[in-house]
């Protein structure tokens, strides 16, 4: 072999290692991250967290259950605003409408996907704080819920429209009304794409901490109902983690443990146990 | 029943190709020799116990019907079967003697060019297309005369010599391919290889490339696949049929097409499968 | 798309010739109504949002004008707000984080898509969706406790002493500033650049990388010269789309740029993005033009990621078109 051959390929082994060490040193980022929570977090949680509300500033201990249920009212709220704006929008783009008018919707929904969570925080903020006069649930869900809908939408629209012509016309044949045949044919044949995809989007919603900055806002207490300002997890993390108190900092990491676990094992669990064999939309 | 030549490096065929100056059993010199080779696609066997040569400065073209194994031959004659991670290859191939398997196989492709089914130019210029296997290998020389060179050889300089520098795919699909041919022949290939090479294109550009074929011969040793029997008839000295990965017959083409040894072959030929 | 083009069983005539009502008690009108009313929310929202960002900074876009682009100032104190320094910090700190991972996600990629076996491939991409999820505030945790901390100590000497000439490199260091925050969004985006390059490259045509390998190129030669050329395109997409991420991230880099509005060639120094101050003052906001002046940046911000995710669609839909059909004539 010549040497100008031997120094070609060596290039090539050479380069094609670096690129193995690229995707190494970004999977192991994933690793470390969780590494860095559990060794962290992991000793502060314990079940005060889960049940105690916050100390008073400097003392030691106290716990986060208030933002944690401020969370989950949160979740579920928006859900109740998101999902059945996005699902039943995708039934529309993928049964009833026209591609003009399809085109529009889909657009506004990637719109929307695009825009930056603080500056949603915003509109929530003039749409549902403004005229309230005060911080709430309520806004904070608006926002969350406003994030969930372009992925519910857009899937939706994927799947529905991947359920196969044969099983339509089947029920069709037989009688069933169109809307009969989406109800109990064509979303039952598509549910599991589509639930795998809301709770993605629940995932990532549930992360989500600038949207909730000036809407939900905080709460050193419990939140009742609806219309008052709440705790929840990600704000939590983010004020004790630019605190001055050790203690705080402490939780912070059990919390952020608690939210980062939560989160990866929805993604998980949707996209190997519920997403078998369908193709699953990206973050 | 086969008329399978031995291994070695010539065979005693009776060439009927061109002015019969030299006689009716001169040994004609095989570029390449295949022997008992066979080739698995994981468990799957797709070659069974193949034996035949390319011979120097002719056309030897592979004929079937789909799926006989013609043009995973052809591509095990480069090693492009490696790209494959379950291809498994048994037995010897050999280049001027030096067994092929054995080699650097970036320098066996220099030396054993391949065109493909689809014209396939770069996302490059005309120029940079024909020059990319010259710089990439090195060779030294006016890299613009060496480009002219190919794209003569390859009938294209004539209609590409005032926009070398536009895009190769502004081509025609013809042209595209007769600029992959250019492309490799620039890096004078001792032996260059043609899957089905006109298949995607219309009648008046593979007579063209057809005309081309039989000129370049002259330069360098010619295996072509083809599923057209008339352009193997029109073009080729030595024709090999497979069946099923096998080789049925292997001799040289007017024979092979008015007295086929094997009745399989001639139910191919006359049409009565395939 | 809508299969609405076959005739229905029970829909009688054609639906443009009966009464409205008529067509009412029909189930499938009503579904299409009441589904149409929820897509056009969608679009009511979108539409909404606009106008309120718009009429929501007026009293800010009035006093200031295109001026609030390039003014340095932001005092509250005496009512002038410039964007300036936030628009630099937030152009600095991704322009780092893109050379950062840019040339770490596009290699990632190249390996993920030509050369590692497809199991491997699709596993490494399962975690590299699984780092996209994880959520702002996580990498904020990271970045205040360990980055910080590895900057102050590690990364702040060992670039300050032997660079410390350039204007890049000077001190001091807070640990905190525009370099650490560039690190924590390269982090943050890598995923993306990862993802829609391997798509990008496990969509260019198998016979371009073969007709380069057929010619004599190493792998790396025709990976390099062939099929990344081939995509280039839609991997200037990924980049386009994890700009728009990096400019729109707010918990991480409010979490470790600094938070003063400062313009500095020094990467070590503090300063402020868009996103960052918004989330910072936005609720000690006092009198309607400071407030107004806060919604305005968010409508700055608003615009560059619309253009930015404008482009990137644009490029990577281009891109894998092209894979599809080389035009044979």
């Amino acid at each position: 072999m010549s040497a100008r051959i031997k120094w070609r390929r060596f290039v090539s082994n050479f380069m094609l290692t670096l690129t193995g060490l690229c995707a190494l040193v970004s999977v192991s980022v994933l690793f470390l991250i969780l590494g860095y929570l559990v060794f962290n977090g992991g000793r502060s949680i314990n079940w005060a967290f889960f049940t105690q509300l916050p100390k008073p500033v400097g003392e030691a201990g106290g716990g986060m259950a208030n933002a944690i249920v401020g969370s989950a009212k949160l979740l579920m709220a928006a859900s109740l605003l998101g999902v059945p704006i996005g699902f039943f929008g995708g039934v529309y783009l993928a049964e009833f409408s026209g591609s003009a008018v399809a085109s529009v919707v889909r657009y506004a929904a990637d719109l929307l996907n695009g825009v930056p969570s603080i500056v949603i925080g915003i509109f929530a903020y003039s749409m549902v704080v403004l005229p309230f006069r005060h911080f709430s649930t309520l806004a904070g869900a608006f926002a969350l819920g406003l994030m969930m809908i372009p992925i519910t939408l857009r899937s939706t629209e994927e799947f529905l429209g991947g359920v196969p012509r044969y099983l339509r016309e089947g029920a069709m044949a037989l009688g069933a009304s169109k809307w009969r045949t989406i109800a109990t044919v064509v979303v039952p044949a598509a549910y599991r794409g589509i639930l795998t995809a809301i709770l993605l989007a629940l995932a990532r919603v549930a992360g989500e901490t600038a949207p909730l900055l000036f809407t939900a806002f905080g709460n050193r207490y419990w939140s009742e109902g609806w219309g008052q300002p709440t705790a929840s997890l990600p704000v939590v993390i983010f004020n004790y983690a630019v605190s001055p108190y050790e203690d705080w900092h402490r939780q912070a990491w059990a919390a952020g443990l608690v939210l980062l676990g939560l989160i990866l094992i929805i993604n998980i669990l949707a996209r190997t146990i519920l997403s078998r064999g369908i193709a699953v939309p990206r973050s | 029943m086969q008329a399978s030549p031995k291994p070695g490096l010539s065979v005693n065929i009776v060439s009927n190709v061109g002015p019969v100056a030299h006689g009716a059993s001169a040994p004609l010199p095989m570029r390449m020799t295949i022997s008992k080779v066979n080739f698995y696609y994981g468990s799957k066997q797709i070659l069974f116990d193949i034996n035949m040569g390319i011979a120097d400065k002719r056309v030897t073209a592979l004929i079937g019907p789909s799926g006989c194994g013609k043009s995973t031959l052809l591509r095990a004659l480069n090693r492009m079967h490696e790209t494959f991670h379950t291809s498994r290859l048994e037995g010897e191939i050999q280049l001027d003697g030096q067994n092929i398997l054995a080699q650097d196989v970036t320098s066996l492709r220099r030396r054993v060019g391949m065109v493909f089914q689809r014209p396939n130019p770069f996302p490059k210029s005309i120029f940079d297309n024909v020059a990319y296997g010259l710089r990439i290998n090195g060779i030294k020389g006016s890299t613009s005369e060496m480009v002219e060179k190919s794209l003569r050889r390859a009938a294209l300089w004539e209609e590409v010599k005032d926009h070398l520098h536009k895009s190769a795919y502004e081509l025609s699909g013809g042209q595209q391919q007769r600029l992959c041919i250019a492309r490799a022949l620039a890096v004078e290939p001792e032996v260059l290889l043609l899957d089905e090479p006109c298949s995607a294109l219309d009648p008046i550009s593979t007579a063209k490339i057809e005309e081309l074929l039989v000129e370049l011969k002259n330069l360098t040793t010619i295996g072509i696949v083809t599923h057209n029997m008339q352009q193997a008839a029109r073009v080729s000295d030595f024709t090999a049929f497979l069946l099923t990965g096998q080789m049925i017959e292997f001799n040289p083409t007017p024979q092979l097409f008015t007295t086929p040894s094997d009745p399989r072959t001639e139910a191919y030929i006359t049409g009565r499968f395939g | 798309m809508a299969t609405s083009g076959t005739t229905l069983p029970n829909a009688g005539p054609a639906t443009g010739s009966r009464s409205f009502l008529s067509r009412l008690r029909d189930g499938d009108e009503i579904a299409r109504l009441i589904t149409m009313v929820f897509a056009a929310t969608v679009v009511l929202i979108t539409l909404l949002l606009v106008y309120e960002l718009w009429t929501n900074s007026a009293l800010a876009r009035a006093k200031f004008g295109l001026h609030f682009l390039v003014t340095r100032v932001w005092d509250p104190n005496i009512d002038q707000y410039g964007a300036l320094p936030f628009m630099y910090g937030t152009l600095v700190t991704s322009a780092v984080a893109l050379l950062i991972a840019v040339p770490l996600g596009i290699g990632a990629a190249i390996f993920l898509a030509e050369l590692a076996p497809p199991r491997i491939s699709d596993t490494l991409q399962f975690f590299i969706d699984l780092l996209a999820a994880v959520p702002s505030v996580i990498y904020g945790l990271l970045g205040v406790f360990i980055i910080v901390p590895l900057m102050r100590t590690v990364i702040f000497p060992g670039l300050n002493k032997p660079l410390g000439f350039l204007p890049f490199f000077k001190g001091p260091s807070y640990g905190v500033g525009f370099l650490t925050a560039g690190m924590v969004l390269a982090i943050m985006v890598i995923p993306y650049i990862i993802s829609v390059s391997r798509e990008v490259l496990l969509s260019v045509p198998r016979d371009q990388r073969e007709a380069a390998l057929a010619l004599g190129s190493t792998r790396w030669e025709s990976t390099w010269q062939v099929v990344v050329p081939f995509a280039k395109t839609g991997i200037l997409g990924s980049v386009f789309l994890a700009l728009a991420r990096a400019l729109g991230e707010t918990m991480a880099v409010t979490m470790v740029i600094g938070n003063t509005p400062t313009i500095s060639a020094s990467l070590f120094s503090p300063g402020d993005s868009i996103a960052s101050v918004i989330a910072n003052q936005f609720t000690e906001a006092t009198g309607d033009v400071y407030l107004q002046a806060l919604v305005e940046l968010g409508l700055v911000l608003f615009l560059m990621t619309f253009i930015l995710n404008g482009l990137a669609r644009i490029l990577i839909v281009v891109t894998t078109q092209k894979g599809s059909g080389v035009p044979v004539g």
